[in-house]
């Protein structure tokens, strides 16, 4: 089977039941096709003197932008419609149990030296994530593969330890990039890969210069610039004012307090999708008093989430519903009951554990989202109305991650999100692994986490996942008070297809294959 | 001209040792600040498996004696080591296939020393002839409507931030005025003209930075020259106060404002941290700031170093400059 699931209508489903903000913005005229043409200059925050084309490494916008969305490409490749599609994989098929995948590859695709892409090169890439000692993050996703055949030049069957019916979502991950096999140092040091551009010149942490390659297997449909510079601009002032004078014609990362000033330009337009980035504030459930789960579900309707997405994130977000499965995943459930701001029913909820009153720490810093401070301080105002006392503790940035996260009772924390829901939850909500910052243990959970990986049938799956999301957010141990929007802005000179990636910023990360100069 | 030997001799010598102190210094506060590497460049993932296992990599976990010492050891045979976020990088790729290369600290940080170079050199090419003649002038116009103004713009000048000085210098001649670029993205390969075009905004606001003491300090030192008897004798003989000042004043003025000059020069390279950051300059004070962030001790050290050898360099230089202009110091009795 193939799968093509279109996540846009569900998008759509959410913005009817008014929950989700708009994430697809009305772009360009009718009748107006793409032209080509041009250099797209971009200034991207989030380069570093130690970026290589090696996608393992990849960790930041700089490179993602120009690996996966300029210069390499993947097997699989999420549209910016939120449906699956192939990259460099052109069909692919699953057996019953979803334990037995059989790719196969596209036909007349060659790297940038002119060598042929086939199976070979597949096999390789992906043993260099597990390669011995080899610290990809994408190791988690191809060490379940036990056995890669090759039964020709363009078909490969992969074996894994357990059916999972998400497989070829994963493949779509930007570090899992394609890599001429036997070659591989070589590719990484020169950036010889499949994608769309190629690399004229590249300083790691300042500067890459790619241009378009003749003759591409993607035709005319995608790569409409003549070439790319990308420049490194990690400051955000910088990045604005190179933005606002029109030294670039896109940047990433927009700080919102400016708004105003972008709006004021006319030559320059902001750009925002609601993806699946959230922040979150987990509390240990084996710790007391987060051990009582209407002690929980009385912090979950003691805060206001509408007040945190206004004042926190100046409107650039969305109310989140304690599950961290946002509007880019395939299976986001819009329609459960929020729970929503209601003092009253904290208070009763804390009656019926028998308190009269709650007295907490919040240990928040920065460096767990921006604005973690203030929205603290927010919880604690508006908890104060359900009886209870939230004293917030302010931690050091340095050392947040390793003596505050998964140490203290209840802190704040941040979530990019994850291209599957199955993903999502075995990262952080699966009970025993590492990173599971709540310690929740819950057996219907954890059963349904394990049938609906392997199941392929997508209407079940959805009952499913929505389930799961619902028993998160009533009795899950994290509070997630808001999505975050991507925010980016470019001139208005460039142009996009209507519907537009959410998966990550700047289309997907893909803007240089998709968008194009208008005049 | 022997005890001008034995000075230098000296000088250098004692450079080096300042060269150690600075090295100690700046190991001991990179090693006080919170947190390190490992930690830093994990951000959420650092788990102490995670932290464990880079620590262990880069041998962070050694003592700091012991790491300050092999450090000190490979610099003493002109090895800068590599940049641990280098060394981290090329650790994903573990034993198998797929290494790309790792760059040295020395040639990671040569490109960008000589953009600084640059940029310091377009800058004290506009700075020192424009504050020696501003100063010139307001000696010779001392306490008039001239001097005053000088005075005032340069002062202010000096007193505002250098961001503050970068931010207005974009908004009248990048924004309001699109006359420069605000982005100094210069590269290897640039024609030079485009490269003096995107270096000159950061080169202005250096220029802003520096101008007020090398003028203020020409004007002070000629103006107490003037009091001296021999310029009187030649203001009796009727000579012009212009020719009074640039032919008799001036050149015994010159060590002290030869010595401000060196300084200011020391500081156009050290101090552009900040305005690289503003302009996106891709020159050792952007590498410098981004390597602090992330605690990468052997690029910071290196760069320090850098910083400190400037310094000592031209101050020596100024030190031999003052000597050869003055008569009296080089042939001592």
């Amino acid at each position: 089977m193939t799968f093509n699931m279109n996540r846009r209508g569900l998008l759509k489903a959410g913005a009817a039941a008014g929950i989700v903000a708009a994430t697809v913005k009305p772009a360009m005229a009718a009748g107006h096709g793409p032209k080509k043409g041009g250099t797209l200059r971009l200034g991207l925050a989030g380069a570093n003197t130690s970026d290589s084309w090696d996608g393992r490494t990849h960790s930041d916008s700089f490179m993602i932008v120009m690996g996966h969305g300029a210069v390499f490409d993947c097997l699989t490749e999420i549209a910016a419609d939120g449906s699956l599609k192939g990259e460099l994989a052109e069909s692919w098929e699953a057996s019953a149990d979803a334990k037995t995948w059989t790719f196969n590859l596209r036909k007349g695709v060659t790297f940038h030296d002119g060598k042929p892409f086939g199976a070979d090169d597949m096999i390789a890439s992906l043993q260099m994530h597990t390669a011995d000692g080899a610290k990809s993050a994408a190791k988690p996703i191809v060490e379940a593969v036990v056995d890669m055949k090759k039964m020709n030049d363009h078909q490969v069957v992969l074996t894994l330890k357990a059916g999972n019916a998400d497989f070829p979502y994963l493949l779509s991950d930007y570090h899992i990039l394609m890599y001429p096999a036997g070659a591989e140092s070589e590719a990484i040091a020169s950036g010889n890969g499949t994608g769309l551009y190629k690399v004229e010149s590249f300083d790691p942490g300042v500067r890459c210069v790619v241009s378009r390659v003749a003759g591409h297997y993607k035709g005319d449909d995608a790569g409409h610039f003549d070439s790319i510079e990308a420049i490194a601009i990690n400051d955000s002032n910088a990045r604005q004012t190179a933005m606002m004078t029109g030294q670039v014609d896109a940047i990433n990362r927009v700080d919102t307090k400016a708004e105003a000033l972008y709006n004021a330009n006319p030559n320059v337009e902001i750009f925002e999708v609601t993806g699946n980035q959230h922040y979150t504030l987990p509390m240990l459930t084996n710790v007391a008093p987060f051990d009582n789960l209407q002690v929980r579900q009385a912090l979950k309707h003691a805060i206001n989430r509408q007040e945190m997405v206004d004042k926190i994130l100046l409107g650039h977000g969305a109310v989140a519903n304690d599950h961290p499965i946002g509007p880019a995943n395939q299976f986001y459930a819009a329609d459960l009951p929020q729970n929503d701001y209601d003092p009253e029913k904290a208070k009763s909820l804390l009656k019926a554990a028998g308190m009269d009153g709650l007295k907490v720490n919040l240990s928040a810093a920065n460096a767990a989202f921006p604005g973690a401070i203030d929205a603290a301080q927010l919880y604690q105002a508006s908890a104060k109305a359900a009886g209870i006392e939230i004293n917030v503790v302010q931690e050091p940035d340095d050392g947040y991650w390793s003596n505050v996260w998964l140490k203290k009772p209840w802190c704040a924390c941040y979530w990019s999100g994850r291209a599957t829901e199955d993903w999502m939850f075995s990262t952080a909500y699966e009970s025993g692994v590492p990173w599971n910052d709540t310690s929740w243990e819950n057996a219907r959970f954890q059963e349904l986490l394990l049938t609906a990986r392997a199941e392929l049938d997508s209407a079940k799956r959805k009952d499913m996942y929505t389930e799961m999301q619902m028993l998160c957010s009533s009795e899950g141990g994290t509070v997630v008070p808001m999505y975050a929007n991507y925010v980016d802005a470019h001139s208005t000179k460039l142009k996009h297809a209507e519907a537009v990636g959410n998966n990550f910023q700047m289309d997907g990360s893909r803007l240089c294959e998709r968008w194009w100069f208008d005049a | 001209m022997n005890s001008v030997l034995g000075i230098i001799l000296q000088r250098l010598g004692l450079g080096l040792l300042t060269l150690l102190v600075v090295s100690v210094l700046i190991f001991a506060s990179v090693n006080a600040l919170p947190g390190d590497f490992a930690e830093a460049i994990l951000g959420q993932g650092a788990t102490p498996e995670a932290v464990a296992s880079i620590r262990e990599d880069l041998g962070l976990n050694k003592n700091p004696f012991s790491r300050y010492f092999s450090w000190l050891g490979g610099v003493l045979t002109g090895d800068f080591g590599t940049s641990f976020a280098q060394a981290n990088m090329s650790s994903f790729a573990g034993s198998d296939t797929g290494k790309g290369g790792i760059e040295s600290v020395a040639a990671q940080i040569a490109p960008r020393f000589k953009n600084t170079l640059f940029l310091a050199g377009v800058a004290a090419a506009i700075a020192i002839p424009l504050a020696l003649t501003l100063g010139i002038l307001a000696a010779l116009y001392r306490n008039s409507v001239y001097d005053r103004a000088v005075n005032v713009t340069t002062l202010s000048a000096i007193s505002s931030p250098e961001f503050f000085l970068a931010y207005i210098l974009i908004l009248f001649l990048a924004f309001l005025n699109p006359i420069l670029p605000s982005l100094s993205n210069i590269y290897d390969g640039m024609a030079f003209s485009e490269r003096l075009q995107k270096t000159l905004l950061p080169a202005l606001t250096l220029t802003l930075a520096v101008t007020a003491q090398l003028m203020r300090m020409t004007r002070a030192a000629i103006i107490n020259l003037l009091a001296s008897p021999y310029i009187e004798m030649a203001r009796l003989k009727g000579i012009s106060p212009m020719r009074v000042i640039v032919r008799h004043a001036l050149p015994n003025a010159l060590a002290p404002i030869i010595n401000v000059v060196a300084l200011n020069l020391a500081y156009l390279i050290t101090g552009v941290v900040v305005i690289e950051v503003v302009f996106v300059y891709p020159g050792i004070g952007q590498l410098f700031v981004d390597s602090v962030k992330i605690r990468d001790i052997p690029v910071v050290q290196a760069c320090c170093l850098l910083f400190a050898a400037a310094y000592i360099l031209l101050n020596l230089i100024a030190d031999i400059m003052s000597i050869l202009s003055n008569p009296r110091l080089r042939h001592p009795k």
